[in-house]
């Protein structure tokens, strides 16, 4: 299960509204085997492109390394569909390189309504798990 | 000559769990063949068909060797080099 704070559930939604119709794409750090994500790093999405992402590779260098330096690991990994449903492509499958992450997808194809998704992805096998929004955000 | 080498998560397996390890070689190149004798299958996972796999960074110190070489790039001693899978993906 993902347990998630409002304030950065509402950051994510609102990072996948604002680059629509590209696909955004981020990570939520947190401290190292905690499963907390509490630090929402948003990230350039190299291809801007509506079918794919890919972190742009001195950015990720940049905040890997800020992440080992705090103890942190990337505990969510997050990105959008903008036309398709939010559940793991072919794509995502075998790019998915971070065991231990939840890889969260959010469908921005409908405008008023929030598709947020959470999965594992280890060795091909994707596994949904129930996402928990806990505080009370902003609002 | 020596050269620090970080480890990504979903390649410690193949280094006993080590974060960081240590390599020779003059190019990255000779640098990957060396980690593949001491780390067996570690190789393919970064080299393809004699080039670097698509899917991984890897960064002499700051840059990103796609940019300075690749696997011919040149190494000196006390350089860093980290590898990071590709956070990637798509819709299709």
């Amino acid at each position: 299960m993902l347990r998630i704070d409002r304030a950065i559930y509402d950051r994510i939604v609102a990072h996948a509204r604002r680059d629509h119709p590209d696909e955004a794409c981020g990570v939520v750090a947190g401290p190292e085997g905690s499963d907390r994500p509490e630090r929402f790093i948003e990230m350039i999405n190299a291809e801007r492109s509506p079918t794919f992402y890919r972190f742009d590779s001195l950015e990720q260098l940049k905040v890997w390394r800020e992440m080992d330096d705090r103890g942190e690991e990337p505990v969510v990994i997050y990105h959008s569909h903008t036309a398709t449903e939010a559940y793991p492509s072919r794509t995502d499958i075998s790019y998915a390189s971070e065991p231990n992450a939840h890889y969260v997808l959010v469908s921005t194809r409908e405008a008023d309504t929030v598709e947020f998704r959470s999965y594992r992805i280890v060795d091909g096998q994707v596994t949904e798990e129930p996402v928990e929004v806990t505080g009370a955000g902003d609002e | 000559m020596a050269i620090e080498v970080r480890i990504p998560t979903i390649l410690r397996n193949l280094t006993g769990d080590a974060k960081v390890v240590e390599g020779n070689g003059s190019t990255l190149g000779e640098l990957f063949t060396d980690l593949d004798n001491r780390y067996p299958g570690i190789g393919e996972r970064l080299v393809d068909d004699g080039k670097l796999r698509r899917f991984v960074n890897v960064y002499l110190n700051d840059e990103d060797v796609r940019f300075v070489g690749g696997l011919e790039a040149a190494l000196s001693d006390g350089d860093s080099v980290t590898v990071l899978p590709a956070v990637a993906g798509g819709s299709l």
